[in-house]
């Protein structure tokens, strides 16, 4: 879906900010389209690198720029404050403002922004978070999930160059988590806007992440694009039961007898259980590595439909010491599993071994 | 009513509501950016100029209005500069009276309205900024709107708190009918005269106006609260 877009203009980041004990030091050149998701434990710094972008923290030794805007730069001494940034910024909490309505609210930064089609993208804005019939409503009056939606609207009719995302979903039970994740996946594939999302839910970068940057106590631990870091396995992103890899595919068979869909992705076929997605249509699959088992030889008579041929590249004690991670070459893929130490041993998988992944379950997120 | 309120109570009455609106305008004037100052800065100023707003609320009236007196009178730091612009001395005018009142009362329009800006944190003003609102149009399109049920605690206590005050009236007002004598100095005129009926008839109106400021007040607060939960 990027494929179309133009050369993306470089998003430089580097910074260094202190306060007592806790030190955040970037230097970061992120690709200036699709969402890059900001992961990491609480504490590791991501409000922070976001809060700096956006200029609500004023970094020492900063460097901000965007192809060629230029929002913070030290060695010219350059700092535009928040308010001159093109950016929009969708705050964990609600923040809409309270002594106006949602109409009010959508329009608050459209009418200060000054840009041409102001009108045709909050119309755009409003219908691609299906807030029409929230207009008239006062803050007070929506659900969690309506205040982040129209907050979300808000920062889109401005048309930043820039969407700054920090938490959205983490003050939402999961019910309402769900009902916004495909308004994200929306404006990721539609609007192709850059944004930066701050998340620590394994799910939220599963399903948006473009790229990623892993931060740790203030250091980015790992950064590359999400399919290939997520897939590392001498210093799991994700680790214990969320481990797995991203798998980009198309769907090129749907059994109606059966309810299931075929993806072709680089490195064989998988079935899926088909939730109505058309023939033709890119999906990213999600494969969890406690779902995935190894049999040595092809297997007959077994209920797991997807066994794909692959080869053994790596193999590493998992956080458990009964168990191992290992990661399958298939074709241009790669996959994470995890097995037993004792199966390691039975089978004696070893890198560079033939083996068979036989895939249990698959999450499909159009 | 004409026995128990003569010409001379209804001038005071006029002068008196003249005084605390004339009070409220200016405090609400003066408070706004002090209060958002108080409630923004790190400065190490914040503390003494914080205590310094409160004094009034400590100070015998009489200290105050002394102090006062001293500074407008013709020697006075106040009175010099009055006097050099041609406006003479304020003591024993309208004027100094006025002076008097807001010192007086600041810290009733201050505090509340401080304390609406402090309840909004910074998140509304971060967001402002974030929709391209530069800080002087979100500190009016949005701090203000927002800090509203501070801004009318503040009119009603610093107007009923000047409608109520003595000391310092009777310290730099004097007792001149038409010019500085308001309703608390008139009662007192009158009770030094033994005239308790008169007395009655203003003290009688005052303890009522007094009630339904607060009683006002306090339903108003639960009003905002519905609205504002």
């Amino acid at each position: 879906m990027n494929a179309v877009m133009p050369a993306p203009d470089p998003f430089r980041l580097r910074m260094q900010w202190q306060r007592g004990d806790f030190q955040l030091k970037v230097d970061l050149a992120l690709p200036a389209t699709g969402i890059t998701v900001l992961f990491g434990a609480s504490g590791s710094g991501k409000t922070t690198l976001l809060r700096c972008v956006a200029g609500l923290e004023r970094p020492a030794d900063g460097l901000v720029s965007l192809g060629s805007d230029v929002w913070q730069d030290d060695a010219q001494g350059i700092f535009m404050p928040t308010w001159q940034r093109d950016l929009g910024y969708v705050f964990q909490e609600a923040s809409l403002f309270e002594h106006l309505d949602v109409q009010r609210n959508l329009h608050f930064g459209l009418k200060r922004a000054h840009k041409p089609g102001a009108a045709e993208a909050l119309a755009r804005a409003i219908e691609l978070l299906g807030i029409g019939h929230l207009l008239q409503r006062q803050p007070a009056k929506l659900s969690g999930g309506e205040r982040q939606r129209v907050a979300m609207a808000r920062a889109l009719a401005t048309q930043p160059r820039l969407l700054l995302l920090d938490e959205p979903l983490a003050a939402l039970d999961w019910a309402r988590r769900h009902e916004i994740l495909p308004w994200l996946e929306k404006l990721r594939d539609e609007l192709h806007m850059p944004m930066l999302y701050v998340t620590h839910a394994a799910d939220e970068l599963a399903r948006l992440a473009d790229h990623l940057v892993v931060l740790e106590q203030g250091a980015v631990k790992a950064e590359g694009a999400a399919q290939e870091v997520l897939a590392r396995i001498e210093s799991p992103v994700i680790v214990g039961e969320d481990a797995g890899v991203l798998l980009r595919g198309r769907v090129v068979q749907r059994d109606a007898q059966w309810h299931l869909a075929q993806i072709e992705f680089p490195g064989g076929v998988l079935w899926v259980r088909d939730s109505g997605i058309a023939l033709g249509q890119q999906v990213r699959l999600r494969v969890l590595a406690r779902d995935i088992s190894l049999t040595v030889h092809e297997t007959q008579g077994t209920s797991i439909q997807n066994h794909l041929p692959g080869r053994i590249e790596a193999l590493v004690a998992d956080v458990h010491p009964s168990q191992a991670l290992v990661q399958i070459r298939c074709g241009e893929s790669i996959l994470l599993a995890r097995v037993t130490q004792r199966a390691v041993s039975d089978l004696n998988l070893s890198v560079g071994a033939a083996i068979w992944a036989q895939v249990k379950s698959v999450a499909v997120m159009a | 009513m004409d026995t128990l309120l003569n010409r001379e109570a209804w001038q005071a009455i006029g002068l008196t509501l003249q005084l605390a609106a004339c009070t409220t305008v200016i405090l609400l004037i003066l408070a706004t950016p002090l209060a958002w100052w108080l409630s923004q800065t790190q400065s190490r100023w914040r503390a003494p100029i914080g205590a310094v707003v409160t004094l009034p609320l400590v100070l015998p009236p009489s200290v105050l209005g002394f102090y006062l007196l001293v500074a407008m009178g013709p020697h006075g730091p106040l009175g010099v500069v009055t006097q050099a612009l041609g406006w003479g001395v304020l003591s024993f005018t309208f004027t100094g009276l006025l002076i008097g009142s807001v010192a007086f009362s600041l810290p009733f329009a201050v505090q509340p309205i401080q304390n609406a800006f402090e309840a909004l944190g910074p998140r509304p003003m971060e967001v402002a900024a974030t929709l391209r609102a530069s800080p002087i149009d979100a500190f009016f399109s949005v701090a203000l709107p927002l800090a509203r049920p501070g801004f009318v605690t503040a009119a009603i206590m610093s107007f009923s708190h000047t409608v109520g005050e003595f000391g310092v009236v009777l310290m730099i007002g004097g007792n001149i009918p038409g010019q500085t004598r308001v309703v608390s100095t008139q009662i007192y005129g009158h009770v030094e005269a033994m005239e308790y009926a008169q007395a009655h008839g203003l003290a009688g109106g005052m303890l009522v106006f007094s009630f339904v400021v607060l009683l006002a007040l306090s339903l108003m607060r639960k009003r905002v609260d519905k609205v504002l939960p």
